[in-house]
């Protein structure tokens, strides 16, 4: 394998696999269409707890988004705060152009979709019922369930992969399954936009591979998709638009092998480390540098 | 397909709730100190004739068993639009104090300006209901750190008995002015007639239409605040809906049969069981079979301690408080 010097961090382009490095670090597509999504000057907080101040951000339409960062540093705000879920204390958040709190709530939900990071499921609810939850927005008081309900629940089960599962009481379910209930739930509300609020925590790698790879295929699809997440490897290797925040601004953005170095890391995450480069993809790998009785020798660690 | 088998069986479940509140109507018009045969009562129904047992059909039994069924509905329905709004299994007007802040206002009022008619002091008493509403949601619903169902429904039993308590005291002392709220005190639907009907029937339609329309956003918000506001739920404004809804249908029902609780507890927790935790159907379920247990409930104080009577007040309690202890010992209260 091939091993990248600390002076030359990023994984070049002669990795295993040429086609995916060059596709990372071409041109963005994200630069020629306006971004629908978009937030300038934000200050958010909880309480008397300002998270992030004055933070200019835009969110690439078309793209595959993940948002990382060290634990409390803001990204989860920033996505709450993107979704109107946390009123911004100072500064915009624009949607299509508009400020967001211009908007009727319905239809911002027609646009824009978010899973938060702990839905409820109540008692006693079937998988169906809860994904069908999921077209309020479509939904007048007095016209409540049509045909084009039905046929976005059914494609949304599809989608996510849990078809099979629509009669199953949603408390009786595995946690991979559970998360893509709740995906499937988001994608009935049939939105271009989905913010997904780290959809992978408490999921063993199989299913955080699940998850992403159906973010992914969602990018592909035309969807924007905006994902925060803490597992750098997984980040890496299905980020089209990094966003890496410290401390509740962002420091560094764009194509990951644009951005990503071992002095990032490190600065952001105060981890010395090592960047390997994934057999796979050719995306970075972090490998932590730290005292480690049983490691052979480095001789070449900086 | 599977929401088809679901959709049947909720229809069926709602035709069963709509043929027990049919029988049970009829049983409320047929019992009491005189028994009528079912019969008899039948064809006294369409056909008054002046007899004796036709004008206690007429003049008593009917608005009785119609107070019955509206307070029913609107106690029931105010229960499962608290529980839906605070996720809390244990909310119902009686036992959050809603009733009881109601009908504070109610004797308060009288004993201030001696006025007793529904019309007078329906208005206390959506003034009552409405106070105790917002102090209970502060307390319990609305916050972060919010108190355990279980614990909120117990601060709730403890302001309802104190304030009972203070009623109690306001009626004795004025014996003159509070004759005809003795019994109303302790809840009941007795002689209180068609002045009272008609007086609170149109708020409680209003209530009703007003809690339907919000069953697609509560259902919305069941999966989480953040949930709700991510499908385009208007929170804010839904939850005043919610509230103002309760508070017509629990001050409209205070001030027409007094304080009367638990009939807004176990209703929408059987509604659930058999439809789901769906608010578009819990609440239809909910109009229709509240009003059941509130007409078993008084039957069975006509017929108990017969030819007396007990109030119907006393007799629900009597019937809600195993459910209500039921609820308690579930090990899974807080996952509504």
């Amino acid at each position: 394998m091939t091993r990248l010097s600390a002076k030359k961090p990023e994984p070049g382009p002669g990795g295993g696999r040429p086609d995916l490095a060059q596709q990372a670090t071409g041109p963005s597509p994200a630069s020629e269409r306006a971004a629908r999504l978009r937030g300038s000057g934000l200050a958010v907080g909880y309480g008397d707890r300002i998270v992030i101040e004055s933070l200019n951000v835009s969110i690439p339409t078309g793209e595959l988004t993940v948002i990382v960062g060290p634990n409390a540093c803001g990204k989860s705000t920033l996505l709450r705060a993107l979704a109107r879920m946390l009123p911004a204390r100072a500064g915009l958040v624009e949607l299509d152009g508009q400020p967001i709190g211009s908007y009727p709530p319905k239809d911002v939900a027609r646009r824009l979709g978010l899973l938060p990071q702990s839905p409820v499921a109540p008692d006693g609810i079937t998988v169906e019922d809860l994904v069908a939850r999921g077209r309020y927005p479509h939904q007048g008081l007095l016209r409540q369930w049509s045909k084009a309900d039905q046929e976005a629940v059914d494609a949304a089960l599809a989608r996510a992969g849990v078809a099979d599962l629509a009669p199953r009481m949603a408390g009786e379910l595995s946690g991979g399954q559970r998360q893509r209930v709740w995906l499937a739930m988001a994608l009935a509300q049939q939105t271009p936009i989905l913010l997904l609020d780290e959809p992978t925590t408490y999921l063993d790698i199989a299913h955080q591979v699940e998850v992403l790879s159906l973010a992914r295929g969602l990018r592909r699809d035309g969807y924007t998709v905006v994902v925060v997440m803490h597992e750098l490897a997984l980040a890496f290797r299905y980020a089209t638009h990094l966003i890496v925040m410290a401390a509740g601004s962002i420091v560094a953005q764009g194509a990951v092998s644009d951005v990503v170095t071992e002095d990032l890391i490190e600065s952001v995450y105060g981890l010395p480390c090592r960047l390997i480069e994934d057999p796979v993809t050719g995306r970075p790998i972090v490998v932590p540098l730290e005292e480690f009785p049983d490691a052979p020798a480095q001789d070449d660690a900086a | 397909m599977t929401g088809q088998r679901l959709w049947r069986r909720r229809a069926t479940g709602l035709a069963g709730a709509a043929t027990a509140l049919a029988v049970f109507s009829l049983a409320s018009v047929a019992a009491g100190s005189n028994p009528i045969p079912l019969g008899e009562v039948w064809r006294l129904l369409f056909g008054p004739d002046g007899s004796f047992e036709s004008i206690i059909v007429h003049e008593q039994r009917i608005p009785r068993t119609l107070l019955a069924v509206a307070v029913g509905a609107a106690l029931g329905t105010a229960g499962a639009l608290m529980q839906s709004l605070t996720r809390n299994p244990l909310a119902d007007p009686g036992i959050l104090g809603i009733n009881a802040g109601a009908s504070l206002a109610v004797v308060a009022a009288v004993a201030v300006f001696g006025v007793t008619s529904v019309w007078f002091y329906l208005w206390f008493a959506f003034a009552g209901a409405a106070f105790a509403a917002v102090a209970v949601y502060l307390l319990g619903g609305a916050g972060r750190r919010s108190p355990t169902p279980a614990r909120l429904a117990l601060a709730g039993i403890a302001i309802s008995m104190a304030v009972a308590a203070i009623v109690e005291t306001v009626i004795l002392a004025d014996q003159k002015a509070f004759n005809e709220f003795r019994f109303w005190a302790a809840g009941s639907v007795e002689g209180r007639g068609y002045p009272v009907l008609w007086a609170v029937a149109g708020f409680i339609c209003l209530g009703l239409l007003m809690a339907a329309a919000c069953g697609p956003a509560l259902n919305a918000m069941a999966l989480g605040e953040d949930t709700g506001r991510a499908l385009g739920v208007h929170i804010g404004r839904t939850r005043v809906l919610v509230m103002f809804a309760v508070t017509l249908l629990a001050g409209a029902a205070t001030a027409a049969a007094g304080p009367i609780g638990f009939i807004g507890l176990g209703v929408p927790y059987l509604a659930r069981a058999i439809c789901g935790p769906d608010a578009r159907w819990v609440i239809p379920y909910t109009v229709l079979a509240a009003p059941v247990v509130l007409l078993a409930a008084d039957v069975l104080a006509r017929v108990v301690v017969a030819p007396q009577e007990l109030q119907v007040g006393i007799m629900s309690a009597i019937l809600g408080a195993p459910m209500f202890i039921a609820v308690v010992r579930r090990r899974r209260i807080e996952a509504l």
